[in-house]
Parts: structure tokens; sequence; C-alpha cells
């Protein structure tokens, strides 16, 4: 039988590979299902970290919430969790990110604005008002000063009564990448390190049950990387992390651990599937070969995966909703620990609490509902899949290889080379979808023109400003003002001699110093990043 | 038509906001349609572009925005042109822009608005088209 093709589309990934109209047993002839596929729970853990995956650790779902006051984002989480959240994100607003108190003229517009805000341990006590600390793990977002916001979680845990060994904590700590995308960046990339590197320090010691550090190599993904540079750059992002440590005089099996990834997916989840399959595999051989790791819990290449806002449309955002379980899909078929996904009304702005509802249930429906976790890996020994994750394995040993050749992340992110990649990339995604060689349904192709669905947005509440300075300044009259200027000297001595940051910066969290006072310390020692002239 | 010089325009990020990759894409864009582009860099103040674009003398200010902040900085910069004597320098604002604002940053005076997911040759053409008007 002859069968014409109906027209000259070309099929394949972004990342090289052509792909096929059918896969067949040949297509499994090179690849060795005992040495490169092997069974879940077994390196180099292809198939997943655990012999019966889901069926003995429930993959978690991350809800990003935060907005305004730490009273408006505990009210929320409560909401979450009385429909069955079981983990918690925080958001944090501009300001926080970058240490800046919500009465500094910089903070002016932005306060509590895309995330909560955050300006003492005050704060987050107020957060986390009545949640347990001891038994709900909580990821946060903030890079350039996790030792503080780190340090606040570690104290309202304490003041709770909770245990330092049950306190499971994610701070997402990943620098380099700010640098690249995203760009909450603050001090230079090399004071930055040694920060970083404190806080795995201290958790290592401190908090077994942390992730002191993931790599949101995501971000890079949803910024204009291919699936194979997504890869790649991360891990080369968290050998510098892991150099950096092992540098320090640490063993890599008290630090490999301890650092998990944070990828985003688009929407064919056969490809993100495979991703994850290929990624464990190179993390496992790596880990083991170059860096001698022998526990293994080194080897397991701990994986959250989620969703970006890029593949979101404004145009008919209930369809968001099909991609996000799309996204979910590739995470889950592929084997994360957990997944987090965008909600369908973030082209506009940040979301609604039906809105994450939805993303909650998504979660919930595929899980229970429809039971996609129920077999590990279900993928695995399809002829295509096997053959998606072995050629995404050598594309991304192959870029890992030339960034290594070059000098090394670092060298790469400092000169620039990196965003240059991810910027040719994502002006490269973007000239696709203007040309409909990408399609976005509702956006680019099947357009329904002038025709406008009416959805319920969040709205900013502008009084916040206001509010928190005045809960600002209660808290700075009410502290031991010398107490806290204590704290702060020796927080800048900790910082000048090179001593880990975090007893000192734990201590002048507790005395109530606020992020921009922490900040300014920091600021005088280790000095500011300029950022290069990038394009 | 009627000018001889590529249209210069100061791509600026406003605020806290880091998302540069909108900024980028779009530069590109502007510059492969034969304009000169300058880049603000990340976290600058209005002041800051302001200042720029006086230095640098733009025909055009493109500010991208995806922190939620456009309304607030919209009026900022349109009255900080305006006390510097620059209100003949248009302002065209992208990033992450609900539809229903649209219309009330036209009223403060923004000259045009691509928000996400706008083809960039609607962005070039709106740029363009601006810097015409102010001749």
């Amino acid at each position: 039988m002859s069968e014409q093709k109906k027209n000259s589309k070309q099929y394949g990934f972004d990342w090289g590979m052509q792909v096929k109209p059918v896969y067949t047993p040949d297509d499994l002839k090179e690849i060795s299902l005992e040495k490169d596929v092997g069974n879940p729970g077994d390196y180099p853990f292809t198939r997943g970290n655990f012999p019966l995956m889901y069926r003995s650790r429930a993959p978690l779902n991350r809800v990003y919430s935060g907005f305004l006051s730490g009273e408006d984002t505990n009210a929320r989480l409560r909401y979450l969790f009385d429909r069955g959240m079981k983990t918690m994100s925080i958001a944090l607003d501009l300001p926080t990110q970058l240490g800046l108190d919500s009465d500094d003229p910089r903070a002016e517009d932005e306060v509590g604005r895309i995330g909560v805000a955050i300006d003492t341990l005050q704060d987050m006590e107020d957060a986390f008002k009545g949640i347990d600390l001891g038994k709900v793990s909580t990821n946060i977002t903030i890079n350039a000063l996790a030792p503080i916001l780190l340090s606040m979680y570690v104290a309202t845990a304490e003041k709770q009564g909770v245990a330092r060994d049950q306190i499971a904590i994610v701070t997402q700590n990943d620098i380099l990448k700010e640098f690249v995308v995203r760009g909450a960046w603050i001090f230079p990339p090399r004071p930055s390190l040694r920060y970083t590197v404190d806080v795995i320090e201290y958790c290592a010691r401190e908090i077994p049950k942390a992730s002191p550090v993931s790599v949101a190599t995501g971000h890079l993904r949803s910024s204009g990387a291919n699936a194979a540079q997504e890869i790649a750059w991360g891990f080369e992002i968290a050998f510098a992390y892991l150099q950096a440590a092992l540098d320090r005089g640490m063993d890599v099996d008290q630090v490999a651990s301890f650092i998990t990834f944070t990828f985003h997916n688009k929407l064919n989840f056969f490809e993100e599937a495979a991703k994850y399959r290929a990624a464990r595999k190179i993390w496992a051989r790596i880990l083991k070969e170059r860096f001698g790791a022998k526990d293994p819990r080194s080897l397991m290449l701990k994986s959250f995966g989620g969703g970006g806002m890029e593949e979101l449309t404004m145009q008919e955002p209930l369809n968001n909703i099909i991609r996000e379980t799309l996204v979910a899909l590739g995470a889950i078929l592929g084997g994360v620990q957990g997944v987090g996904l965008c909600c369908y009304d973030e082209a506009y702005t940040i979301p609604t609490p039906e809105a994450q509802l939805i993303s909650l249930r998504t979660f919930q429906i595929l899980m229970e509902e429809a039971g996609m976790g129920d077999v590990a890996d279900p993928l695995g020994g399809s002829y295509y899949i096997e053959q998606l994750t072995v050629e995404l394995e050598k594309a991304a040993l192959k870029l890992m290889d030339e960034i290594e050749k070059a000098g090394g992340i670092v060298k790469a992110i400092e000169e620039g080379a990196i965003q240059r990649l991810q910027a040719r990339g994502a002006y490269e995604r973007q000239k696709q979808i203007d040309s409909v060689e990408k399609i976005w349904v509702g956006a680019n192709k099947y357009v329904s023109e002038g025709e406008e669905w009416d959805v319920k947005l969040h709205e900013y509440d502008p009084t916040i400003q206001v509010r928190k300075v005045e809960k600002l300044n209660k808290v700075k009259k009410e502290r031991d003002n010398a107490k806290v200027e204590k704290c702060l000297n020796d927080l800048k001595q900790a910082a000048e001699s090179g001593v880990n940051i975090m007893p000192s910066t734990l201590e002048a969290v507790k005395a109530y110093a606020t992020i921009g006072e922490m900040t300014k310390i920091l600021k005088s020692v280790f000095g500011e990043f300029k950022q290069p002239a990038v394009f | 038509m009627g000018r001889n010089n590529p249209i210069r325009v100061l791509m600026g990020k406003p605020g806290l906001d880091g998302h540069d990759v909108g900024a980028k894409v779009v530069s590109m864009a502007l510059r492969d349609a034969g304009m000169e582009v300058i880049y603000s860099g990340l976290h600058s103040t209005v002041d800051e572009i302001v200042q720029m674009a006086v230095q640098e003398g733009v025909d055009v200010i493109g500010l991208s925005i995806l922190s939620n902040a456009h309304l607030p900085i919209a009026k900022k910069i349109i009255s900080k042109l305006k006390e510097k004597g620059l209100s003949d320098v248009p302002v065209v604002m992208g990033g992450v822009i609900p539809k229903g604002d649209i219309s009330l940053l036209k009223e403060y005076g923004i000259a045009e608005v691509c928000p996400f997911s706008t083809p960039l040759n609607k962005v070039v053409e709106a740029v363009s088209k601006v810097a015409q008007s102010k001749g």
C-alpha cells in the first residue's frame, strides 16, 4: 500500500531530532534494555527513582501562591489546604526578592503585587499562622536572598516548636540562572556562589530534610532553551554549585542529594516524559563516574516538572486548562517527584483562587481519578519513547561537552554566551508563532476575531503599601533595636570574614531585622552586580 | 517616508521585574527591521529611563512590563516626560497587560500597547507608526 504525505510539514523537535512516522522493534536494536533502561529504582534510574514509584511516594503538587500581606496569603493557603493541597509553594513580591523593604521608594507600586510582601519575620509568621510546618513541605522561590528567607522559615518553624530535622523546605537558591533569565540578582556572581554554598553547608549540618538548591532550569526552557539545553544548562549550573561545595571540603554524598531540579514542560508529553528519563540517566552516570558518588540518593535526580506561562494564551484562556493538563501528563509519565502547573489566567496576571483550584483539581483528577501514576514508567519499552530518550540524552551530553570545553558554565554566563543562545531561541520561537509554523490554537490559528471571553481576574489592592508600612513601623518600634544593631554588626563581620552566613542571619532574623537592613549590610560587603550589555 | 535616519528606540525595563525575554525578542525584531535599539538594562527607575531617552535622543520609548505595575508606571513616565519637555516622544508598552487596561493606558497617554502574544510584525508596525507621527 502506498500512502501520500498530506503536506510538507516537518516533524521533529527543536533540539534536532527528526521524528519518523512510526517506530518499530528496529529502533530498540542499539539500546541495551538492561544497561540503558533497567528497572525503576535501579541505576541509572532511567525508569524512575523508586521501584513502586507513586505507590510508595505520591508526587507533590505545588500551587504557587502569595500576594499582598502575610495574612492575605495565609487565607489563600488555607483555602487551598481545605481542598486537598499537600505542599506549599510561596511566591514573594519583587521588593522582597530584591531586598527592599515595603517603605523603600524603589518598592513603590510593587509591594505585594506578584507575591507576598515580607519585611520581617513577623510577615512570615503571619503567612504560616495555624499551618504546622512540621507536617508540610514548602517551596520558596527565593534566589539572591535565600539565607534570609530560609532563616525566617526556620525561625517560624522553631517558634511553632518544630524540630530542625522535621523542617522540609526547598529554597530555589539558584542564582546563576538569575543572571541569564528572570533577573532577580543583587550581588555579583562570585560572592553569590559563596552565599549559595553557605545554605547547602548549613542544611547538610542542620536541616536534613531541606533542599537548599532547586536548580530552576525550567526558567531557561521558558525563555528560549530547548529540551536538550534545559538539561545541559541546568546540569552544568548544578555542577558549578556542587563543585563550589566540594572546593569547600564537603563530600559529594553530603551535597548531591540536596540539589533538586525544577523543569518546565511544553505540551508534547512524549518529548517531556523522555526528557525526565534522559535526565535521570545522565545525572546518575555523571555523579557516579565523574564525581565518585556512592550513596544511591546522590545518584537519583530529584525533579519537579511544571509549566511556564509562555505556553499560555491570552485568547480563549480556558483552553490553557487543557494545555496545563498536557504539561502535567509529561511530568507524571516522566516520573517526577512533583508537579507545579500554571493557572489558566496567568497570561494576564497572578491567579484567582478559582484558577488555582482548577490547577489543583487537574493534578488530583490525573492522579486519583484517571490513575495516571498507578504504574511506574508506563511509557517504558515503547519503541518511540526509548529512541526519544536516547536521542535527547545524546543531544544534551553534546551540549554539556561543548560548554565544558569552552571553559564552563560560569564563564559562559559571565560572557553572555548562554544569554545570547537563549535570546536567539526565544526570537526564533516567536517568529515561528508569527508564521504559524508553531501553532497556538485560538491565538494564531482558528482565531475567533472580535470575540472576547470574559474571565474574572485577580485585582491588586493598592492600599497594601500603606498597610504594610504601618506594620513595618510597628515591628520596628516594638523590637529591641540595640539587639538588632548588634545582630547586623555580627552579620557584617560574618560576611567579611567568610564564615558561613547562616547562623548570624538567623540571629538577625529572630531579632526582627528587616530584609532591607540585612541586604544593605550584605551589599556593603559583597558589592552589587552591574549588568553587562547583553544584546 | 520623509526620514532618512533609522528610528531610534529606547527599550526600557522599568521597575524590579527581571523577565527580559520579551524585551530582547522585540529588540531583535526592531533591529532586523532596521531600527536602532538602546536597552535600559534591568531594574531601571522611570527617572533613569527618561534620563536615558534625553541623552540618547530617541524617537520612541518601548517599555516591557510583566510585573502587573503597568498602570502606575504609565502614569509616572507620561508625567516625567511632560516635566522634561519630551511629551512628543511616544511610549509603546508591551508585556502582560490585560485587555481591559489598554484603553486606560491610552487615556494616560501611552501611544500604543502590544500585549503578550502580539505578533512581532505588529510590534514593528506600531513602533514605526508612532515614530512617523512624531515626525
